[in-house]
């Protein structure tokens, strides 16, 4: 995905945190965004990419941008609704 | 990416207390909720010991209910594993690995998933066959039901699982 300029409202650091949580901390953290902001994740668990992946189509919040740096997985999500 | 489909309900029933099964039935159950789908675990049998508090050493109200907890005290924090638990070796090296992988043991997911909104409910034939009151168990939990309900939660859900 290509690196866009998005405007992120907030970082949420999962990093050393292993499954569930990094996803538990992404949901109960994207409750409390507006509806449009972007959440921008950071995780160490490589798990955590199939899992934001699949919390984003379940709960139809958008994935916008991944990337790797060096072991951090970097993850933009919009909150659809 | 796509629309979303109805996160819908999760009914799981956790039917042990060991460590390697009772774990994961949390893992799944708070991971449900924050998918946004509407999670009931169902405690029966040995399950039922999740829900105990930790401080209840003693539990039962005749002899044989109180022999079946001294060998199995109950407690989210309090759990042996089903295999190579090599008299309590084994829960504390998975505890110790656990905090080191920045896991959150059984007892944080429970209070999590409560938080969270899971229904935890109880089974009312297990409470009478092991002599567990309410009052041995945690705050927070529904009102005991039976297997009828389980298969309500079952009937209407999109995932079931029987751990």
């Amino acid at each position: 995905m290509a690196e866009t300029s998005t405007h992120v409202a907030k970082v949420l650091d999962a990093r050393r945190l292993s499954c569930p949580l990094p996803v538990l901390k992404l949901a109960k953290t994207m409750k409390e965004m507006e509806v449009g902001a972007v959440l921008e994740m950071h995780a160490t668990d490589p798990g955590s990419r199939p899992d934001v992946e699949a919390w984003c189509r379940s709960t139809g919040n958008e994935l916008v941008a991944q990337s790797e740096n060096e072991g951090v997985f970097v993850f933009q999500i919009r909150r659809s609704k | 990416m796509g629309e979303s489909e109805t996160p819908g309900k999760l009914a799981l029933v956790a039917w042990s207390d060991d460590l390697d099964k009772a774990w994961p039935v949390l893992i799944l159950a708070t991971t449900g909720v924050a998918a946004g789908m509407d999670v009931s675990i169902f405690f029966t049998f040995w399950g039922l010991r999740l829900l105990q508090r930790n401080d209840k050493r003693m539990t039962g109200k005749n002899w044989m209910q109180k022999m079946l907890s001294i060998f199995n005290r109950g407690g989210a924090d309090n759990l042996k594993l089903h295999k190579l638990n090599f008299a309590g070796m084994g829960p504390w090296m998975m505890h110790k690995l656990a905090k080191e992988h920045g896991v959150a043991s059984p007892q944080e997911l429970l209070e999590l998933a409560r938080e969270a909104g899971v229904r935890l409910v109880p089974c009312q034939m297990t409470m009478d066959l092991m002599g567990i009151s309410r009052e041995d168990m945690i705050d927070g939990i529904e009102q005991p039901a039976g297997a009828m309900s389980a298969i309500l939660e079952m009937q209407e859900a999109k995932a079931t699982l029987f751990i």
